[in-house]
Formats: structure tokens, C-alpha cells, sequence
């Protein structure tokens, strides 16, 4: 017999339910001030259901997964009110493993379903779970819309470079020349920096991270759950069927060192074996460029500046990166600035709305205008 | 039983000629006649401001008691170029002293503002109608722009007519040269002058106008006052000029309507206001996504109005958005809404798809329009019921219901509601654009009078597994009607994973198993099959009649004239008209059994007769018209008539 609670005098917009009555207490998660708390510590293995996981054997989506699962304790919000939205794709069958609430929607469609869901529902930390092709290719739309608007959404944008789950045809972010079946003679289009699109999106928080650095990824996860509003992650994802070794040249130890440019707030940039690269601006194009850091530029080295109004450093990061060779790929948060949330605006003006004109009353909205009586 | 109408507004009910309160009364010295309906158009350029005029003529009419019915017939251009025969905007009003239902065939009288006006619209008349000519705008170019070689006025062509000449751009500028305004901004009060004649012609209340202008241009105060002479002036023009002999009577509809109090109310905001009443009546809160599209657009700026009811608008990227955020919001507990017209439907069909198999409760609203593909933007169609049937891939019923007149859209929003939340599934409203701007009285309910339409989220598990335990299954159905149960994130042990995947029965675990999804297909399709619906009602006034004549949607008003005509004239003729095109009602069969002939008028090529074909193998006659207007009540009756004889 299904056991059913009624919904009746509980016409707030949000937080229905007991849950909602629970004891919001403050975390450490600005942007989860609404979220009521767990009652109770949780772990890892509280959030992994109970289905069996399909993706490929050696697949990245594995790493990103038990990262994932491994990082929710620390939100310390209550598991009911944490809901993952995702699109189609191999990595958009992330929800069925979480044991929260979870939507597999449509193609592309999971920022605008989970836009609705996040703007009507203050009281639930909303994550999207994305791919390349979903994120950038059909759904292109609604990733760069959730971002301007700011909404209080966590984007998780897994990058294999590839179509997966068709079976491999080249994505909007595969390098240019990618033979794959629907390109045997190499694709021609140029491929998107998610980064460089995000930032230029008006994204609040833009960050990069790869599926295999469990350390990294947490904690980009932990800044990206932090920030209120719209956060972007990319996460560098191999598929090991359709494009294995895409980003080996940021794993390999050796080749890493060259590679990637790990960026940390308040820090110089630099990277390379011994520290000895820097990133530096160049004084007749204000553009950005790396050098060996000798005793006499040392003091140009630029200080990254997560929280910088403007966007602009940010972007010249994104673009540091070889689309084909990967070398001087930064990762970590690009740009973390506070910036008003959609849904607490759109909560605002409800509010105020009902401090102008009083709580609607619906026979006086029905009534209004002119009227005339009928009497018998 | 003897009825009597009050008025908030101030009415004329006298002939002293005296200034009552503000309320002008006419001085009785002219003739005054009776008529039990009238038939008006206005007509001019698109910057007339005709739609305005017809609005507030409506607004006096309403207020004095009259049934009335309208029809706003306007370009998609918003300033089409100037005099020109596309840059035409008119406004039909039918307003009688009893109940109508329909804004007319043909007026009886035309105002028409400029050549462009009468040339687009003489047509229409018969003969013997009156027209008011706005003779200053009858230059020599402006009748070349249209193709009048020599002035109409004066080349005899419309002697069949009583012609009013009247300047009236001359005539509002010159009641206005009071005023420091310039010649061109006095000209713009040349519709305000209009109406102000046609208001003394036909004993209009003018408080309401008065009070409106004073309202509508408070920040531009002397605005307001140059109206309000040009108002006055055409009003006074009426009463003294000896052009106008005759002024006329039609007394309020007092008899034709129940005891109540009423209000006129176009198609959209009875729409709009049925929405937030569902709300209410759901006590869930009201979302809207939505991407603006004529003719539904209204809907949206009306809900964004109404925040203190806790009506959250959001204004998406496009229509697959606005349906993507308005499912969102399902999943989380609101009363969501998409609204749209036919090109947005066909953006939404995937997502429409994924809440079919999510079973989750959304209205979307098609206001719809002349098609295919952008169409005609602003004229009605009926068009979109077979997308609205069929248009997605796979089996993906969806229930589709239909208002009938424009007052009707408020019950027609509270019914999708209730199917919606009852059956946790898509619910189609198909309006149109002659329901959505067409207006007519309300009578508005009461509170008490609005259905409980409170559901009950899942609170707990549902189902006990071999082994004891409890479990929540998100799939497993109410035995009755087959809803799945809404499990609400933030309702705690019931963490639960739904998708466009096909689901296992029961527990909604992704599944492949064919024999499971033959059963899915089957039992999502045997919830909308069952779906309670009101049986259909048929008129069949001695059930004498052998011809059945059956509509849906918008066509209500001009089939039920026609059938009104034909019964006057002694035919005998069945009438019956859905509100639910899926499922059918169960006694359909029944009735249509019941018929030698079925003819089923529709404003598209036939697309209700071939569901009706396909399902009751029914030889059904269809009738059609797609030219971007409703019927007209005797052409109908001509066709009906032929079928009775047939
Ligand atoms: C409307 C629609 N078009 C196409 C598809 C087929 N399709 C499914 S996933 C996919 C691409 C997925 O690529 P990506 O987003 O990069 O995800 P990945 O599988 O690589 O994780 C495509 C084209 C679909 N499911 N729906
Ligand atoms: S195809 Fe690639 S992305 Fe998809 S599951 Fe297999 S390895 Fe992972
Ligand atoms: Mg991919």
C-alpha cells in the first residue's frame, strides 16, 4: 500500500516535505545555506546506489565517480536533498549511481531541466552531470544561458574529446584532423575550449581538473560546491574505447611536469621541472606567455587571481593550452567571483512582490477590472 | 424569471442630456432607436490604435451589461508600412440584449480611418450598413496607395451604403488647439474621437473610458486630458451635428445571463488567471517556462505579474528550455506550465516525450496559429491536434483538451490540472488565437465553486520485497489510475533515479527486457486510455435531429450560431463539442451511433474527423476553413444545411 502524505497547506515554494523542516545549520557551503543538514555523518558508501555500474572497464567516468561519491560526506547536507541532472551520453548515466535523487533527461537538456529545478527549490543542491558533446554540441545553448544567469548549479563536464556513446565520432572539442567514422579524413572544425567558452559566457566560476588526480579533483569539487551560483568543471575524462590517451601527455610523470600549469589562488604561476617555467605578460600585447624564470623576470610572474573582476587574465589562462599537444594546460580554478544568484534574485522578487501588493488573493485578482452584478 | 444588471460603472440609463458624475447622457432631442444586437468594426493603420479603441468600446459594453463577443484581427508587422492594405488592424465587436456567440458575421457598421481601411474591409459588408469615414485621410496619394483611382466617396461605389463623412483627424485637432500639443500629437487623439462618437451613437457609458485614459497616461497628465477632450469632443459631435440623426439603444442582456457578478475577459487571461487558480486549488506553487511566441505571449506577461501569488516566470534561452525548466520544477513539486504556440510545440516534443516517461505532471499550453512552419503569427488555426496527438516519437500518449470560448479558458486551465495531478502525466490545453485576444462577459466564481485539485506527494515505501524489507519504488502504480507516485526531492529515504530510459516496472530501474517494455508501452498507454472525462453532452432539442454536428475547440461560438439559425428556420439538427480530444469521452461511440450523418467543422483540413474516422469508423464529413479567421455562423449554417438535406 503506498504510504502518502498530503501536500495541503504547504504551498511555499520551496522546501516541502519534513526534510525541509530539518535544522539548517551553517556549513561551511555558502552556496548550501538553505540545504538542510544531515542528521547524521554520512560516507561515501551512503552514496552509492544500489545499481550495477556499466561503463566501460578502465573507463575515467570510474575515478570521477568514486571521487564524487567519496567527496558528498563533506557537503554535510542532507543526501534527499541532493538531486544530479544529467544528459545523454556515457557519462550522463552518473545519476543512476548516486543514491540521490536523480534525473537521466534528454540530450543536452539537463542545465535547463535542472535550472527549473534549482530556481523553484532552494532548499536542494542541484548538480549536472554533462559530456562534451551533450554540453557543447546539442545543449550548447542552455550551458551558456545557466552560466550567464548564474543559477545555483554545479556543472560537471566530462571531456573525453569524443562522442562515447555513439560509438566515437568526433566531438566539439576533439582537435582539428580527428579521424573517427564520421571523419575518415579528419574533422575541420575547430574545437572548443570549454574554459575559454565559459568565461566568455559570463560564468561566475570556471574550473579544469582530470579524472585521474583524485586529490585535484576533490578539491576543485569542494571550491566548485563552495561557490553560490554556477559552477563549471571541466574534467579532463579518457575514454579508453574512442579516444584512449587523449590527455596522456597531462598524466604521463614526465611529460606532466611540462604540461600542466596547476593554478592556485594567491600563487606565482609557474610549473616545469624545478618550478623554472613561468607565465608571464607580455608587455606589447597584454597577452600572456611562458618563460624560463630567471632572477631577473622573476618578479613578473604572474599571481593568479581567482576572484579578479575581470575576466580577462582568466581567458588568456584558457587560451595558454595547445589544443593538440595539451602542453601548458593549466588546471585548477580559473575564476571564482561572487556575483548575484539567479535564484536568489527570482526568491527576492517573490518576496517583494508580496511586500508591495500583499499575498495574492485570488478573488480580488479574478474580480479586477470592470464588473457588473447580475441579480435575480 | 425577470433579471437586472448594476453596474459599478456608471450607466446611461436616462436621456436628460445632463453630465451625471461625469457620466454623459444624450440630450434626447434625436431620434432614438432600439436594436436587439449590433455588429461594429473599427479599422485603420496599425498606429491607429484600433485595437485600443476596440478594447475600451468593449469595456463600456461590458460594463453595461450587454453579451458581447470580439474579435482583434491585426498584422504580424507591429508598424506595417503605413496605409497600406497589409498594415490593416480592426477590431469586430457584437454586442447584443441577448446571449451571442459569436463576434458576428458582417458589421453593420464599419469605421474606417483611412482608405487602406475601407478598401480591406468594405467587402465584408452588407448592404445598408453604415460606415464612418475619417474623410481627411482621403488624399489623393493615400487612395493611390491602395488602388482607389478616383475617391470611393464620391465615385458612386458605395451607394448602397449610408455613408458618414466625418474629418475627423480636422475635428480632433481642432478640439484640441487648446492644447500646446503639436498638430501631429493632437492628430493621434483621432481614435479617442472615434470612439467618442460611436459611444454617443449606441448610449455607451463613458466614465470607464474617462477613468481608463486618466490611468493609462497619469505620468502625462495633459495626455490624458487631450484624450479625454477628443473624447468628449466626438461625443459631443454626435449629439450636435445633424449627420447623425439617429442614435441607438441596446438594452443589457440582463435575462441571458445567471446571477453573478461579471467581468469581460479575453481568451489568455482567463487562461492566465485559470492557472494561478489551479495553483491555488492545488496548493502547489505555479512555475512557467516559457519563450515568447505569438499568440501566448500574454500568458507569460500576465503571470510574470501575479509574484505575490508565488508564481515563479522564467523567461528561457528557447522553447526547449522553457519546457526543460517548467519539468524541473515538476520533478521538484510545483505546478508546471509551458506555454507556446505551434512551432515552440515542435521544439518541446522531445522533453514533452521525456515527461511521458517520467510521468510527471506538466501542462503545456498551444495557443495556436495559422501553420505550417512561422505561418500566419497572428490569425487562428486549429491545426496543431495531431501534433499535439502524435507529433513525438514513440508511443507517447498525451492527454489534449480544448477551451471553447474565450471565458472558457479558465475552466479549461483547471481541468488540465486536475489530469495532469491526478494521473501524474502531460496534459495538453489547445487554445487558439481567436480564443486567446477574442473576449466576451465571465461570470466570475467563487471561491467555493473551484475543485480541489490538492495532491499527495509519497511520504514513505511503497512496497515490501520478498525478503521483508521496504523499499520506494517510483514505478509502481495507484491500481486505479495507474499514476506513479511523486516523490519530491528533499523527502527523505526515498532517493530515487528516473529517466527517458525505459524503466522496469515497479521499481524504475533501467530496463531492456522486450516483454517489460511491451507492457510499459501498453500500461502508459491504458493510463491516458482510462482517463475519467465528463461524458459528452449532446443538444438535440426533442431528439428529432438525424444530422450531428460536432466541434471542438474555438468553433464552439460560430457552430452553435449556425445550429441556432437552422433550428429557427425549423431544421432539425444535433449539436455536441468536445473539450477532450484525448481520451475521447467513453459515450463518443455512442453518440455518434446514434446519427445517420456526422459533420465536424474544423479550422484545419480535417484532423479531429480523421481520429474520429480512425477510431469509430465513422463515415464523418468534414468541413473546413484554414484562412486565419474563425467561421462565420451562416456560412456554416449553409453548410450544415446541405448536410441535413443531403
Ligand atoms: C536528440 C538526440 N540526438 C542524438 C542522440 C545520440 N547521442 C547520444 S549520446 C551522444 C553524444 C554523447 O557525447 P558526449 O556528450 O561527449 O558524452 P560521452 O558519451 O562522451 O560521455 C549522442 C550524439 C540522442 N540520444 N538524442
Ligand atoms: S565508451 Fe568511452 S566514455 Fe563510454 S563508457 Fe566506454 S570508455 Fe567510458
Ligand atoms: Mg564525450
Amino acid at each position: 500500500m503506498t504510504e502518502t502524505t498530503t501536500a495541503h497547506g504547504t504551498g511555499g515554494p520551496a522546501g516541502r516535505g519534513p526534510a525541509a523542516a530539518g535544522t539548517p545549520a551553517s556549513t561551511t557551503f555558502a552556496s548550501l545555506s538553505l540545504v538542510p543538514k544531515a542528521a547524521a555523518r554520512q560516507s561515501m558508501k551512503d552514496f552509492k546506489s544500489d545499481q550495477e555500474v556499466r561503463w566501460c572497464p578502465g573507463c575515467g567516468d570510474y575515478a570521477i565517480l568514486a571521487a564524487v561519491q567519496g567527496f558528498m560526506p563533506e557537503l554535510g547536507v542532507a543526501k534527499e536533498n541532493i538531486v544530479f541532472v544529467s544528459g545523454i551520453g556515457c557519462s550522463s548515466r552518473f545519476p543512476y549511481y548516486m543514491n540521490t535523487y536523480g534525473m537521466h533527461s534528454i540530450h543536452g537538456r539537463a542545465p535547463a531541466i535542472a535550472t527549473g529545478l534549482a530556481t523553484s527549490r532552494q532548499d536542494l543542491s542541484v548538480w549536472v552531470v554533462t559530456g562534451d558533446g551533450d554540453a557543447l554540441s546539442i545543449g550548447g545553448n542552455h550551458l551558456i544561458h545557466a552560466l550567464r544567469r548564474n543559477v545555483n548549479l554545479k556543472i560537471l563536464l566530462f571531456n573525453n574529446r569524443i562522442y562515447g556513446l555513439t560509438k566515437g565520432q568526433y566531438s566539439p572539442t576533439s582537435e582539428i584532423g580527428k579521424i573517427t567514422k564520421s571523419t575518415p579524413m579528419g574533422s575541420l572544425d575547430v574545437p572548443f575550449n570549454p574554459v575559454s567558452l565559459a568565461l566568455g559566457a559570463e560564468a561566475s566560476f570556471v574550473a579544469r581538473t582530470v579524472d585521474s588526480d583524485r586529490k585535484h579533483l576533490t578539491e576543485v569539487l569542494r571550491q566548485a560546491a563552495a561557490h553560490p551560483g554556477t559552477a563549471l568543471v571541466e574534467i579532463y575524462q579518457n575514454c579508453n574505447i574512442f579516444n584512449d590517451g587523449a590527455f596522456e601527455a597531462l598524466k604521463d610523470q614526465q611529460q606532466a611536469e611540462e604540461a600542466v600549469i596547476r593554478l592556485e589562488h594567491g600563487q606565482p604561476i609557474r610549473f616545469g621541472p624545478d618550478r623554472a617555467k613561468g607565465v608571464v605578460r607580455d608587455p606589447a600585447t597584454g597577452d600572456l606567455q611562458v618563460v624560463e624564470v630567471t632572477p631577473d623576470n622573476e618578479a613578473q610572474v604572474l599571481i593568479h587571481d581567482a576572484h579578479s573582476a575581470s575576466p580577462t587574465t582568466a581567458f588568456a589562462l584558457s587560451r595558454l593550452a595547445d589544443p593538440d599537444t595539451l602542453h601548458h594546460t593549466p588546471i585548477g580554478v580559473f575564476r571564482s567571483v561572487d556575483r548575484p544568484v539567479y535564484d536568489t534574485l527570482m526568491a527576492g522578487q517573490l518576496d517583494t512582490a508580496v511586500e508591495q501588493n500583499g499575498k495574492g488573493d485570488l478573488a480580488a485578482l479574478m474580480a479586477g477590472g470592470d464588473t457588473w452584478t447580475v441579480i435575480g | 424569471m425577470t433579471s437586472k444588471v448594476s453596474s459599478t460603472t456608471e450607466q446611461a440609463d436616462g436621456a436628460d442630456g445632463a453630465l451625471v458624475g461625469g457620466q454623459r447622457k444624450p440630450a434626447g432631442t434625436k431620434d432614438v432607436r432600439r436594436l436587439d444586437r449590433v455588429i461594429i468594426r473599427f479599422a485603420g493603420d496599425s498606429g491607429d490604435g484600433m485595437q485600443l479603441t476596440g478594447d475600451r468600446f468593449t469595456s463600456e459594453t461590458a460594463s453595461f451589461g450587454n453579451d458581447l463577443s470580439t474579435l482583434p484581427n491585426f498584422p504580424a508587422e507591429i508598424r506595417a508600412p503605413a496605409g497600406t492594405l497589409p498594415g490593416v488592424s480592426s477590431f469586430q465587436l457584437h454586442f447584443a440584449d441577448h446571449d451571442i456567440l459569436t463576434p458576428g458575421d458582417a458589421p453593420d457598421v464599419l469605421v474606417a480611418m483611412n482608405p487602406a481601411a475601407l478598401k480591406a474591409n468594405v467587402g465584408d459588408l452588407p448592404r445598408g450598413a453604415e460606415i464612418i469615414v475619417n474623410t481627411d485621410e482621403f488624399t489623393r496619394r493615400a487612395m493611390q496607395k491602395v488602388g482607389y483611382a478616383v475617391s470611393p466617396l464620391e465615385d458612386g461605389s458605395l451607394d448602397g451604403y449610408q455613408i458618414h463623412p466625418v474629418p475627423l483627424t480636422t475635428l480632433t485637432v481642432e478640439a484640441l488647439k487648446e492644447f500646446a500639443l503639436s498638430r501631429k500629437e493632437a492628430e493621434r487623439s483621432k481614435n479617442m474621437f472615434a470612439l467618442g462618437l460611436l459611444s454617443w451613437m449606441y448610449h455607451r457609458p463613458t466614465e470607464g473610458t474617462e477613468r481608463f485614459l486618466r490611468t493609462k497616461f497619469a505620468k502625462k497628465p495633459d495626455i490624458a486630458a487631450a484624450n479625454i477632450a477628443a473624447f468628449r469632443a466626438g461625443w459631443n459631435f454626435g449629439e450636435t451635428t445633424e449627420d447623425f440623426a439617429v442614435s441607438y439603444e441596446v438594452a443589457p442582456a440582463a435575462t441571458a445571463f445567471p446571477t453573478g457578478t461579471y467581468r469581460n475577459i479575453s481568451g489568455n487571461l482567463a487562461l492566465s488567471y485559470g492557472l494561478v487558480a489551479a495553483s491555488r486549488q492545488a496548493e502547489l506553487p505555479l512555475y512557467l517556462g516559457s519563450y515568447p511566441i505569438t499568440p501566448a505571449s500574454d500568458i507569460l506577461h500576465e503571470l510574470s505579474k501575479h509574484k505575490n501569488f508565488g508564481v515563479r516566470t522564467f523567461q528561457a534561452e528557447d522553447e526547449i528550455a522553457g519546457i526543460g525548466a517548467a519539468l524541473g520544477a515538476a520533478f521538484g513539486g510545483s505546478l508546471a506550465v509551458t506555454t507556446t504556440s505551434g512551432p515552440g510545440v515542435a521544439l518541446k516534443s522531445e522533453t514533452i516525450g521525456l515527461a511521458v516517461s517520467l510521468e510527471l505532471p506538466l501542462l503545456i499550453v498551444d495557443i495556436q496559429r495559422g501553420g505550417p512552419s512561422t505561418g500566419l503569427p497572428t490569425k487562428t488555426e486549429q491545426a496543431d491536434l495531431l501534433q499535439a496527438m502524435y507529433g513525438r516519437n514513440g508511443e507517447a500518449p498525451v492527454p489534449v483538451i480544448a477551451p471553447r470560448t474565450p471565458a472558457d479558458c479558465f475552466q479549461a486551465a483547471l481541468e488540465a490540472a486536475r489530469i495532469a495531478l491526478v494521473y501524474r502525466t502531460p496534459v495538453f490545453l489547445l487554445s487558439d488565437g481567436y480564443l486567446a485576444n477574442g473576449s466576451e462577459p465571465w461570470r466570475i466564481p467563487e471561491l467555493e465553486e473551484l475543485p480541489d485539485l490538492r495532491v499527495e506527494f509519497a511520504q514513505g515505501p511503497n512496497h515490501t520485497l520478498d525478503d521483508g524489507t521496504q523499499a520506494f519504488w517510483p514505478y509502481k502504480r495507484d491500481p486505479q489510475t495507474l499514476a506513479r507516485p511523486w516523490a519530491v526531492p528533499g523527502t527523505p529515504g526515498l532517493e530515487h533515479r528516473i529517466g527517458g530510459i525505459e524503466k522496469q516496472d515497479g521499481t524504475g530501474n533501467i530496463s531492456y527486457d522486450p516483454a517489460n517494455h511491451d507492457f510499459m508501452v501498453r500500461t502508459r498507454q491504458a493510463k491516458i486510455d482510462n482517463i475519467a472525462v465528463a461524458d459528452l453532452e449532446v443538444d438535440d432539442p426533442g431528439n428529432t435531429a438525424r444530422t450531428l454536428v460536432l466541434g471542438w475547440g474555438s468553433t464552439y461560438g460560430p457552430i452553435t450560431a449556425a445550429v441556432r439559425r437552422l433550428r429557427t428556420a425549423g431544421e432539425h439538427i444535433a449539436q455536441a463539442h468536445l473539450r477532450h480530444l484525448n481520451p475521447f469521452p467513453k459515450n463518443l461511440g455512442t453518440v455518434l451511433a446514434a446519427y445517420d450523418k456526422v459533420v465536424i467543422p474544423e479550422m484545419n483540413l480535417g484532423q479531429l474527423a480523421t481520429l474520429i474516422r480512425a477510431k469509430y469508423l465513422v463515415d464523418a464529413d468534414s468541413y473546413n476553413q484554414v484562412n486565419g479567421m474563425p467561421f462565420k455562423a451562416e456560412q456554416l449554417a449553409t453548410a450544415l444545411k446541405e448536410a441535413i438535406d443531403d
